[in-house]
């Protein structure tokens, strides 16, 4: 067991390696004064320098936050009610809903990118910023989709009878008690849309039109081009200390959150175990 | 919609109050609006939108895979089969396989260095698992392209791993040396291949964890106190108690592998091209829209052939038994992939 296991580790460190050490490596070599890295010629900020003075990658930069943002407004709606309707009827137009809503999540990109172009060309809509924005909506609404049915599928329904029982509306039990309980799932479900959309390049390669580019399609034209490389190496640096800091905080915030809920989940376990009632008389009293 | 909700609502109160059954009330306000609207009002958008831009747009890439490629680059009128008959041409046969070959070896790989990855973390103490989650993901938060990049500046000839082992290394006085000053690294299967591993890794490795943390450890203690060695092991009791994981991990990796476009395009050569890469070509730079389609239709064939074989094989309805928690895990680090104890975790609805 002991063998078994400080093998299994020793895997999981060298895996990490390799996870690392590429993104290490471009890193570092965004403040290489030599062009392709493979070895230092000294420390330089110039390829930042001439990053801030591209226009070009931070107009792309806004596509790419006006798309994610809008994306992530309407697949939150639309996936949240969806997730909705599948939890709460069973059916044959909620399993064909879910059916729709799962393949989706398991086609490849490139399947959706070129469906979705040939049905724009058909349709005659011009492939601009907007065409985009359906796209991505379109594949971040599955996401969402998952991540408030997982949520729900641990919900306690007997919350919601408490709340009818103490004469909340039917609104209000919703707005008050259910959604309260979602908003993890849904706050979780559009973070993933919203991470989605800003990363996308293939679908959004295919169905974008002139001048409605984003980033990583600015990226890849600039990878494809061989032009500006180190620029690229500055900029995946700074969209990786974004990343680093937002997965930080966030994971903070978590943590606080959990705290408090092992803390709630604690005293509610404290209140209704024998334990406790033969410990504590102080506890019947105040009751 | 607010107004429907509210006012369908207000109107069953008093119903509500009278005779509450214990179903409707247990759903709180969707269970309250009992009319057949609801489940419309509910339903419409998601199932309207995922018509339109989903189930229309996958229709139109069937049909038009049989229709004819008109001169000026757009679709003719009528039907044939000769984009068919073009496509079994000496050339993309051996794509196909390509694309097959890549991806499944991709997928073995995945899954061959996954499971340790597994076994190592769901070893590890429980407080400590969603930070080793959390370093697992990390990496993948940045942005695909910039990892795809990232692997083409360090096979680069220029780049650090090609300049490393192109270098002459004089060891105990031998002259020594990896790989030959010309050899390149980059534009080949085996980049292609590498960097898929690189990619699909994480996505292996987060459901053969999730399987890993709720199997019984106990179970190798046993093999072991029997005489067992420690591969057999691992092989025959840690493999097969994680079954589920490996079916999810193979259609995590598989499916998008198929479906590879980026990877092969830039670190990939002409003699490394798959199927995504002539879809591209065929849709955009030929404008052959027919030709595109029907590529299509074939690629999205594969990729509903394993999960399709899965299901048979399983019987059940959803194969991915823990997608929803690889979902909520790549959106946040410290979900509960890490810290659950045996709480169900199949599908949706079992």
């Amino acid at each position: 067991m002991k063998r078994l296991q400080r093998r299994s580790l020793a895997t999981f460190w060298t895996v990490l390696f390799f996870f690392y050490v590429p993104i290490l490596v471009l890193v570092v070599n965004s403040f290489n004064a030599s062009k392709f890295g493979g070895a230092w010629k000294g420390f330089t900020f110039k390829w930042y320098e001439k990053l801030f003075a591209d226009h070009a990658i931070w107009q792309a930069m806004e596509n790419t936050f006006a798309i994610a943002l809008g994306a992530t407004l309407a697949s939150v709606v639309l996936g949240t009610l969806a997730a909705l309707a599948i939890s709460r009827w069973k059916g044959k137009i909620q399993s064909l809903h879910y059916g729709l809503l799962y393949t989706h999540l398991v086609l490849p990109d490139i399947l959706m990118g070129i469906s979705l172009l040939l049905f724009f060309i058909s349709v005659g809509l011009d492939l601009s910023l907007f065409t985009v924005f359906l796209a991505h909506t379109t594949f971040c609404v599955s996401y969402v989709a998952m991540a408030v049915l997982g949520r729900l599928e641990n919900f306690d329904g007997s919350l919601l009878e408490a709340a009818s029982d103490l004469g909340a509306t039917p609104w209000q039990t919703f707005w008050k008690v259910q959604f309260p309980l979602l908003l993890p799932g849904i706050a979780a479900g559009g973070l993933l849309a919203f991470t989605l959309s800003i990363d996308d390049f293939v679908i959004t390669f295919f169905v974008n039109g002139a001048g409605s580019e984003t980033l990583p399609v600015k990226i890849y034209g600039m990878i494809k081009r061989s032009r500006d490389l180190p620029k690229i190496n500055a900029l995946s640096t700074l969209m990786m200390c974004v990343t680093v800091l937002a997965v930080v905080a966030s994971r903070m915030m978590q943590g606080l959150g959990t705290r408090q809920q092992q803390r709630d989940a604690r005293a509610a376990a404290s209140a209704a175990s024998p334990a406790s009632r033969q410990e504590g008389q102080g506890g019947r009293v105040r009751r | 919609m607010a107004a429907d909700v509210d006012r369908a609502g207000a109107g069953a109160t008093p119903a509500v109050l009278e005779a509450p059954a214990p179903a409707v009330r247990r759903m709180g306000l969707l269970g309250r609006v009992r009319h057949h609207g609801a489940e419309l009002l509910l339903t419409a958008p998601s199932f309207a939108w995922m018509t339109v831009f989903f189930v229309v747009p996958t229709v139109l890439v069937l049909l038009l895979a049989f229709r004819p490629t008109a001169l000026d680059g757009g679709v003719g009128h009528g039907w044939t089969l000769q984009t068919w008959r073009t496509i079994s041409n000496p050339n993309y046969p051996s794509i196909v396989w390509r694309t097959i070959w890549l991806s499944f070896a991709a997928t073995a790989l995945s899954i061959g260095i996954g499971l340790p990855c597994a076994f190592a973390m769901a070893r590890i103490k429980a407080q400590w698992r969603p930070t080793f989650v959390g370093l697992v993901i990390l990496p993948f938060w940045t942005s695909f392209l910039i990892r795809v990049f990232a692997w083409r500046l360090l096979l680069h000839p220029e780049g650090a791993i090609s300049t490393f082992l192109h270098s002459t290394w004089t060891i105990f006085g031998w002259q020594f040396r990896f790989l030959e000053p010309q050899t390149t690294l980059l534009y080949n299967s085996f980049a292609v291949l590498l960097v898929m591993v690189y990619t699909y890794l994480p996505f292996a490795i987060l459901p053969l964890y999730a399987a890993a943390e709720k199997f019984d450890f106990s179970l190798l203690e046993a093999a072991f106190d029997l005489g067992a060695r420690p591969w057999r092991v691992f092989w025959r009791i840690f493999v097969p108690g994680v079954r589920a994981g490996v079916v999810s991990a193979v259609m995590m990796v598989l499916i998008p592998a198929l479906g590879s476009y980026v990877i092969p395009d830039l670190v990939g050569g002409p003699n490394s091209e798959m199927v995504g890469n002539k879809i591209y070509q065929r849709a955009l730079p030929d404008r052959n829209l027919p030709h595109a389609s029907a590529l299509s239709a074939l690629l999205m064939l594969g990729v509903l052939l394993p999960p399709g074989v899965a299901w048979l094989a399983t019987r059940k309805r959803h194969i991915g038994a823990t997608d929803t928690d690889v979902v909520s895990a790549m959106s946040s680090p410290a979900s509960n992939l890490g810290n659950s104890g045996g709480r169900r975790r199949n599908g949706v609805r079992s």
